[in-house]
């Protein structure tokens, strides 16, 4: 789970990483006031999305008054931005932060992930601040510097110290940029984070380590524990369908393809996409109900893809198991029952009682044209388009 | 033998007398397998499906003799059980559930480091289908019956893939030794490279299949593996060519992040490694069928 900027701001400043002062605004008079209330002579009005690289996108906009902060702020509410990581379609601007500028003398990139060939933590942090780290990675690899965290203890003083001076920080000012860092491996670890990235960690002119910009993203698995990171979880941030999925427990991505499909099992339903896009055909969705495969998640599955007006062509595939064929197309009667379904089917099974299956569906009134690989399922699905 | 699983392979259910637990106990028990009885704390003394209960996996292990558990607890408790079968003795533990927090996974694994190897248990999973030596014992939730008894062994991410592909291979009349389900997770007890070595080593199998996907860094170490230390042919598919970056598919560790991670990059590293390539999903029988035709 993703959240906004000026969220991963505040749980971080509770870990001991000093951020800018600023406040949160839904109005342009609302900004006004918080600039004031922040006070000084410069601010930076930020749109609230759950995406990097707003800054190319005009989303963050420098200041020199409260009105000015008012004016921006009208110009960014209830805008659509497209960035690089939106897709075409953009995410809407509901929040603005606004913030007190600050004066830039250094900046910095630093960043923590999980490490997955080594099974740890990672510390990774740059010179080059502001850029992305894929772009720091293709332009300046020499100037990444990594850490391993053994997280049994946790991270050691000197681990951050290695970091800081790494990254050629003053000596004066080692110790207040290994104590953010530390807060931030903390905030990760005691928060069940997957990703927190300060970018840029900046040194101000007055001698301050200051997080400019702040991004953290959290294990949904670990969300039933941490009651605080699920409360900040923003819907409209996300893609309405994917929302609509997750709330009912399916495993869904929107694609931009029109050959939706309903599968079970996540590998499988990649399987599939595969062959789609091989036929030469193009997946709307991937969509996996969970290795069971129970009617319950038929039905809402069906529900799903006929929301989607992209879709042309349904391709079932279920591989059943444990819970058999027979048992499955009974769901998809059912499920066929209830939804009315206005594009041609093509539904393959497999597995346990799969020749019952297949004679429960043939003797049902429903529509459809019965593949028996995933090969002849993906071929037939790409025919009908042609 | 098989690997890893064999039947007189004794079994206990970690999480017994739950739903899953019971019908998955069940399934188990009428395949063959060799389950001597279950835990559930605070239902010791009692008896469930004709067996013992018991209060814990150390009580557990010092009346049964059990060697392998397998759980159907709820994420949320499920790294303290991985870590009581691993103190009480049990080789082999298979986690079944889907939804333990990766921060978890990587305190089991780091608890894990405080038993030499030779005592050390192996974890298989979490979030996969487990373990199944056909016609000797399955340790885990697949339909046994599509299974053949055989000669080629089979690791996948995934537990309906490797489902289709124990068809496929039914269906070419090519059996199976053993099939290891290793989970979709980021962070998985039991890596490709974990299992690929024991295979190498089994004599009674000939080639193996390794199904994986993207996201990770595992398909390439095994393949890495293979080509310094295995003599046997690997064959591999790699599903999720058409999925996009950064997006999660289904399985949690099913997400491109890092340079590698991709199919189309996965496939193109395994060749090098000399791993056969099964092309799509729909052939991965055929292919090794062509394999084992060569050898």
């Amino acid at each position: 789970m993703d959240i906004h900027e000026y969220q991963a701001k505040k749980l971080l400043a509770e870990f001991g990483v000093v951020i800018p002062r600023g406040g949160i605004a839904y109005s342009p008079e609302n900004a006004e006031n918080k600039a004031r209330e922040i006070g000084g002579s410069k601010w930076v009005v930020k749109a609230q999305i759950h995406s990097g690289a707003r800054g190319k996108a005009g989303g963050i906009i420098l200041c020199n008054s409260p009105l000015e902060v008012a004016q921006a702020t009208d110009k960014l509410l209830g805008k659509k931005l497209v960035t690089n990581q939106t897709g075409p379609q953009g995410k809407i601007v509901n929040r603005i932060y606004v913030e007190e500028a600050t004066d830039i003398k250094k900046e910095f990139y630093l960043g923590l992930v999980f490490d997955r060939s080594s099974e740890s933590i990672m510390v990774v942090a740059s010179t080059e601040g502001g850029m992305s780290v894929e772009e720091i990675s293709k332009e300046k690899p020499e100037s990444i510097i990594r850490s391993k965290i053994e997280v049994a203890v946790g991270m050691q003083k000197f681990q951050a110290r290695e970091i800081a001076f790494g990254l050629g920080v003053a000596p004066e000012l080692i110790n207040r940029t290994a104590d953010t860092i530390i807060g931030c491996y903390r905030a990760f670890s005691e928060l069940d984070a997957t990703m927190v990235e300060i970018n840029p960690l900046a040194v101000s002119g007055q001698g301050q380590i200051l997080a400019l910009d702040c991004k953290m993203s959290f294990d949904n698995n670990a969300l039933f524990r941490r009651n605080q990171i699920s409360e900040l979880r923003d819907k409209t941030q996300e893609n309405p369908s994917e929302v609509y999925a997750s709330d009912r427990g399916l495993n869904y991505v929107s694609l931009d393809g029109n050959i939706g499909n309903i599968i079970n099992g996540a590998g499988l339903a990649m399987a599939s996409m595969d062959m789609i896009k091989l036929a030469g055909g193009e997946p709307a969705n991937f969509l996996d109900v969970g290795g069971g495969a129970t009617p319950e998640k038929i039905v809402k599955a069906f529900k799903l893809i006929s929301m989607d007006e992209k879709v042309k062509v349904i391709l079932v595939n279920i591989f059943a198991g444990i819970n058999r064929c027979d048992w499955v197309a009974e769901g998809i009667v059912q499920a066929l029952d209830k939804i009315e379904i206005n594009v041609p089917l093509v539904i393959r099974l497999a597995g346990t009682n799969v020749d019952k299956g297949n004679k429960i569906l043939r003797e049902s009134k429903i529509k459809y044209i019965e593949a028996n690989s995933l090969e002849d399922a993906a071929n037939k699905a790409v025919k009908i388009l042609k | 033998m098989a690997v890893i699983i064999d039947k007189n392979t004794k079994i206990i259910i970690q999480g017994f007398t739950g739903k899953m637990g019971t019908f998955h106990a069940d399934e188990m028990i009428k395949y063959g397998s060799n389950v001597v009885g279950g835990v559930t704390p605070g239902k010791g003394g009692t008896k469930h499906l004709n067996l013992p209960v018991f209060n814990t996996v150390k009580e557990a292990v010092d009346s049964t003799n059990a060697t392998a558990s397998i759980l159907f607890v709820p994420p949320a408790f499920a790294a303290d059980s991985a870590m009581e079968a691993a103190d009480a003795g049990i080789r082999t533990c298979v986690a079944i559930v889907d939804g333990i927090p990766s921060h978890d996974m990587i305190k089991i694994k780091r608890y894990m480091r405080r038993y030499s190897k030779s005592e050390k248990m192996s974890l298989v999973g979490p979030n996969c289908a487990g373990i199944i030596s056909p016609g000797k014992s399955m340790l885990g939730i697949m339909p046994g019956h599509i299974y053949k008894e055989g000669r080629v062994g089979i690791i996948s991410r995934s537990g309906t893939l490797g489902y289709e592909a124990a068809q496929q291979l039914k269906d070419l009349n090519i059996g199976i030794s053993t099939s290891v389900g290793i989970g979709g997770d980021p962070i998985n007890g039991s890596s490709f490279k974990d299992i690929i070595g024991k295979f190498e080593e089994d004599d009674e199998t000939d080639a193996i299949l390794m199904i994986g996907e993207i996201g990770g860094p595992q398909e390439v170490a095994a393949g890495e593996f293979a080509k310094q230390n295995m003599k046997k042919p690997v064959i591999a598919y790699i599903a999720g060519l058409t999925a996009p970056k950064g997006r999660v598919m289904g399985h949690a560790g099913a997400i491109v992040s890092a340079y590698g991670e991709s199919a189309v990059e996965k496939v193109e590293i395994l060749k090098e490694f000399g791993v056969t390539i099964s092309k799509n999903p729909s052939v991965m029988g055929e292919t090794v069928k062509n394999v084992l035709s060569k050898k």
